[in-house]
C-alpha cells in the first residue's frame, strides 16, 4: 500500500488510487494529488488534470524561445526535413506514410518543445526516435519548420500543388494554447467542408 | 462554466481560406505512342493453331470453392459457374454483409473453404471465419494477430493486406510486422507463426502467400524504404525456412547457379547483382517481392516477379540494377535461379515488376506455347515462353511514352530519352506514372471469350530526382513525383485483351484509377469494383453493363465467385478504399499537398467527394 492520505469520501479514494496507479507511489519527496478542493460526499470533484496532451500557457522548455519569431530557424528546419528524410513520410507537410504536419491536428501537441519531443522520441505508431541521431540544435530546426507548416502565412503562400515552400516564422504567441481558443492568427483554424461531386 | 467564454471565442474566429487542389489537365493524345507503333512480336499472330487454355494441372476442374486469391495456379480467377448470367444479373441481391472493422485499404480476396468464409484485413490483419452453412454466415472466430503498432509507418502505400490462403485446413496469411501465420481453419489458433521481416530496417509483409508443393512462398515489401528484396519458402507444416534469395547482391545470396539459363545475353555473368550497381549499393536496393508469387503445377516452377530498385533517383544507382524490376523462374523446392527477364533495366520509373502472371496454353508462330502473360507497370504486356524465358511479344497496354518499343532480339526496352530522368531535372508528362499502368491488382482470364480482363490505371506523372541519404528505416526515395490523368481524362480503364491477336477487344473507362482485381465467370460476367464504391458486373463478351451496386466505400480488393453450401452461385468483394491510390481517403493525408503519397494525391485529391473511409465484407447472390 502506497497510499498518503484518506478521506471521508469514497468516491475521492477511488480517484487517488487512480491516479496512483498511474505513476509511481514514492515516498515522502511525491508531490501532492492534484485535487483542488476538499471532495465532499456527493459533490463533482475537478481534479486539474486536462485530456490529452499539455496546455500549459508558456513554454515550459526555456530552449524553446529562440526558434520562435525567427526566420532563419524555419527554413534551416526545411532543408533538414528534406535531408533527414522526414519528406520521405510526411511529403510536403501532406504526409503520406506518415500523417499530415500541415493541418491543425497535433496528436502530441504543437508546441515547439513538444514537436521536438516528439522527433527526439518518437511516437509509437510508426514515427522513429531521433534523439542522439540528430544534433539537438537541428531537431529544434526541424521542429520549428514542422510548427510552420500550418500557420495560416504559410498556407497562404502556396503557390502551385507543393505547400510549405515559403515558411513563415512562428509567432511566439502562437505558443499560448490554452487548450480551448488558440489566440487568432496564431494557428490554422483548417476545417473543410467536402462537397460531393457537381 | 470556465469553458464557456473560450469556446464562444472559438467560434468566432474566421476559418482561413485554403486553397482546394485541382485535378490537373490530362497528358495531351499525342504524347504518348499508339500500340501500332511500338507493339512487336517475334512473329505474327496464329490463332488458328489451338485453344487459349489454361493446363488441367494448373487450373484443374471447379470444385466450387475459392481457396487461393489467384483461384487456382494458372492464375485465371475463373469460376466455372454459370447460374448468374449477363441476362439475371439485375436481379442480384444483398445476401449478407460483415463488418471488417478497420477503415483502411481492402485489398484482399475472401477465401472460400469447407463451407467457410475466411478475410485477412489491413493493419490490424485480423482474420474472420465465417459460417456459410448458416442464415447471414455468424462468425466462427475472429484472429488478432497483434502486429507491431510501429509497422505502420513503414508501410509506404497503406496498410494494406493482399489475403490469405486456404491449404489442407489451414488459413495462411502475412502481417504487415512480417510474420507468416498458419492458423487451424477450424479452431482459429495458429499452428505455426515465423517472423521473416525486420521492421527496424523498414521491411514489412503486405503480399498474399502463395501455398504449394508443401511450401509457402512469401517476399518482403520495402521497395521505398531502401530494403533488399527476398522471396523465402518456409514447410508448410512446421513454418521452418526452407530457402531464401535474395534479388540483388552475389550470386549465391540469389541462387543462381549452373542451372541459371537466362535467354538474354544481358542476364548472363557472373555476380550481376553486384556488378551492375554502385558498390555496396545493392544492399539497399530494393527489388522486393510484394506481389503474385505463381506456382506451375505443369512445369514444377516458380515465376515472381521484382520490384522497383532503390531510390527512385536513379542517378544515385547507375546500371542496370539487377535483379530488379524483373521475373524470375525458379526452382520450388531449392529456390535455384532457372532465367530471369528484366522489364525495365536501370528503373527510372518506379515500374516495379510483382504484378500477377497467368499461365496458360497459347498459339504463337504456328504452334501451342506454353506461356506466361504478365502485365508490367511499364505499361506493356509481355507473352513470355515459361520454358525457356523467351518475350514472344511485348505490347502497350495503356498510355505509354518512357520506351519506343522492346527490342525483342535484346529483350531490353528502347528508351525514349525524353522520358529519361535527371537529378535536379522537372521531366513532365511520362507515361505511365510510378504507379504504371497498372498496379498489383489482378487480371483474369476466361478460357470461353479467350480474353484477358485487365483492370488497369490511366495515369502519367512528372518526376524530379533528388539527392536522398539512406537513413536506416525511413523512406529512401529521392524524387518529388506528381501525377496527373492520362489522355482522355479518365484516370482508370478495364480492358479485354486478346493474347492472340495482340490487340484490345473492348474497355470500359472509369474516372478514378481501377485498383480492384477482375473475377470473370463461365456465366459470361466479368465482376469489379471502383474507387468510387460501384461494384459492376460486365458482359465478357461486350463489356456492356449488365449490373451494379454501390457499397460503403470505395473496392480496391479482389471479387470471387462461389457455390454455397445450398447449391448456388455467389459473388464477395470487400469495399474498403485505400492503397496508394487511396491514401488521400484513408491515410492521414492532406489534399492540398500535391506531393503526398509520393506524388498520387496530386492525381487524387477530388476522392474525398466520392467516398470515405471503409471495410465491409459483401456477397450477393440471386433470389433463390
Amino acid at each position: 500500500m502506497c497510499s498518503r492520505s484518506r478521506t471521508e469520501s469514497a468516491t475521492a479514494l477511488l480517484l487517488v488510487a487512480a491516479l496512483l496507479a498511474l505513476g509511481s507511489c514514492g515516498g515522502a519527496t511525491a508531490p501532492p494529488l492534484p485535487l483542488q478542493e476538499e471532495a465532499q460526499s456527493g459533490d463533482v470533484i475537478d481534479s486539474a488534470l486536462n485530456p490529452g496532451v499539455d496546455h500549459s500557457i508558456v513554454s515550459v522548455d526555456p530552449r524553446a524561445a529562440q526558434f520562435y519569431d525567427n526566420p532563419t530557424a524555419v527554413q534551416t528546419g526545411k532543408l533538414l526535413f528534406g535531408q533527414f528524410n522526414c519528406s520521405g513520410c510526411h511529403s510536403n507537410g501532406g504526409g503520406g506514410m506518415g500523417p499530415s504536419l500541415m493541418d491543425d491536428e497535433w496528436i502530441y501537441g504543437d508546441r515547439l518543445e513538444q514537436i521536438h519531443q516528439t522527433i527526439v522520441q518518437g511516437r509509437p505508431n510508426g514515427m522513429p526516435a531521433w534523439g542522439g541521431k540528430i544534433p539537438d540544435q537541428q531537431i529544434w530546426q526541424i521542429a520549428a519548420y514542422v510548427r510552420s507548416m500550418s500557420l495560416p502565412a504559410t498556407l497562404a503562400a502556396q503557390n502551385g500543388p507543393t505547400p510549405s515552400q515559403t515558411p513563415a516564422p512562428i509567432p511566439a504567441d502562437s505558443a499560448q494554447d490554452n487548450g480551448w481558443s488558440p489566440p487568432d492568427a496564431s494557428t490554422n483554424h483548417y476545417t473543410t467542408t467536402t462537397k460531393g461531386p457537381q | 462554466m470556465r469553458a464557456l467564454i473560450p469556446m464562444i471565442l472559438a467560434l468566432t474566429v474566421t476559418p482561413v481560406a485554403t486553397v482546394a487542389q485541382t485535378v490537373p489537365a490530362p497528358v495531351p493524345d499525342n504524347e504518348v505512342f499508339t500500340l501500332d507503333q511500338i507493339g512487336h512480336a517475334i512473329s505474327a499472330p496464329t490463332p488458328q493453331a489451338g485453344h487459349t487454355a489454361p493446363s488441367a494441372a494448373n487450373a484443374p476442374p471447379d470444385d466450387g470453392q475459392w481457396t487461393m486469391p489467384s483461384k487456382n495456379y494458372a492464375s485465371t480467377r475463373f469460376s466455372a459457374l454459370t447460374e448468374i448470367t449477363p441476362q439475371n444479373a439485375k436481379d442480384l441481391k444483398v445476401d449478407f454483409t460483415f463488418s471488417l472493422a478497420v477503415n483502411k485499404g481492402q485489398e484482399a480476396a475472401p477465401i472460400i473453404a469447407d463451407k467457410t468464409l475466411f478475410v485477412v484485413t489491413a493493419y490490424p490483419n485480423y482474420v474472420y471465419a465465417l459460417d456459410l452453412t448458416k442464415p447471414g454466415a455468424p462468425l466462427k472466430w475472429k484472429f488478432a494477430p497483434k502486429p507491431l503498432p510501429a509497422s505502420q509507418g513503414l508501410a509506404c502505400c497503406d496498410v494494406v493486406n493482399r489475403g490469405g490462403t486456404y491449404d489442407r485446413g489451414k488459413y495462411i496469411f502475412t502481417t504487415l510486422d512480417g510474420q507468416v501465420i498458419a492458423l487451424d481453419a477450424k479452431a482459429g489458433t495458429a499452428i505455426w507463426r515465423t517472423r521473416l521481416a525486420n521492421i527496424n530496417n523498414g521491411e514489412t509483409i503486405t503480399m498474399a502467400p502463395t501455398v504449394a508443393n508443401g511450401r509457402v512462398y512469401v517476399g518482403n515489401s520495402g521497395g521505398e524504404m531502401g530494403v533488399r528484396g527476398w522471396i523465402a519458402a518456409l514447410d508448410e507444416d512446421s513454418g521452418k525456412l526452407d530457402w531464401k534469395a535474395y534479388n540483388t547482391g552475389p550470386d549465391k545470396e540469389v541462387l543462381i547457379g549452373s542451372e541459371f539459363k537466362p535467354f538474354y545475353a544481358g542476364d548472363r555473368g557472373a555476380d550481376l547483382g553486384v556488378r551492375s550497381w554502385p558498390p555496396d549499393a545493392w544492399k539497399i536496393g530494393g527489388g522486393n517481392v510484394w506481389g503474385w508469387i505463381t506456382y506451375d503445377a505443369e512445369l514444377n516452377a516458380l515465376y515472381h516477379g521484382t520490384g522497383n530498385p532503390g531510390p527512385w533517383n536513379a542517378d544515385q544507382r547507375p546500371g542496370d540494377n539487377k535483379w530488379t524490376t524483373g521475373i524470375f523462374a525458379r526452382d520450388p523446392a531449392s529456390g535455384s535461379a532457372h532465367w530471369y527477364y528484366q522489364f525495365s533495366p536501370h528503373d527510372n520509373h518506379d515500374y516495379d515488376g510483382i504484378n500477377e502472371q497467368i499461365l496458360l496454353d497459347m498459339p504463337f508462330g504456328g504452334a501451342m506455347h506454353k506461356v506466361l502473360i504478365h502485365f508490367d507497370r511499364n505499361g506493356y504486356l509481355y507473352v513470355i515462353d515459361r520454358q525457356s524465358g523467351q518475350v514472344l511479344s511485348a505490347d502497350p497496354f495503356g498510355p505509354t511514352n518512357w520506351t519506343r518499343g522492346i527490342d525483342l532480339t535484346t529483350g531490353r526496352p528502347i528508351i525514349n530519352p525524353d522520358k529519361e530522368t535527371r537529378q535536379g531535372v522537372d521531366v513532365t508528362n511520362i507515361c505511365p506514372t510510378a504507379s504504371g499502368s497498372k498496379d498489383w491488382n489482378p487480371s483474369s482470364f476466361s478460357p470461353d471469350t479467350g480474353l484477358l480482363y485487365i483492370p488497369h490505371e490511366n495515369m502519367c506523372m512528372d518526376k524530379k530526382d533528388v539527392q536522398v541519404s539512406y537513413i536506416s528505416g525511413t523512406p529512401y526515395v529521392g524524387a518529388e513525383v506528381h501525377m496527373k490523368p492520362g489522355p482522355g481524362g479518365n484516370r482508370g480503364e478495364l480492358t479485354a485483351w486478346d493474347p492472340v491477336a495482340r490487340h484490345p477487344v473492348w474497355a470500359v473507362k472509369e474516372m478514378f484509377p481501377i485498383w480492384s482485381g477482375t473475377a470473370v465467370t463461365a456465366g459470361g460476367l466479368v465482376f469489379y469494383g471502383t474507387m468510387d464504391g460501384w461494384f459492376k458486373a460486365v458482359d465478357a463478351k461486350t463489356g456492356a453493363l449488365a449490373w451494379r451496386f454501390k457499397v460503403d466505400s470505395g473496392v480496391i480488393s479482389q471479387p470471387v465467385s462461389y457455390r454455397g453450401p445450398d447449391g448456388h452461385q455467389y459473388v464477395a468483394v470487400l469495399s474498403g478504399v485505400g492503397g496508394w491510390s487511396g491514401a488521400v481517403v484513408s491515410g492521414p493525408v492532406d489534399p492540398r499537398d500535391g506531393s503526398a503519397a509520393l506524388g498520387m494525391v496530386n492525381a487524387m485529391s477530388d476522392l474525398p467527394k466520392y467516398t470515405t473511409a471503409g471495410g465491409t465484407l459483401y456477397v450477393f447472390s440471386l433470389p433463390h
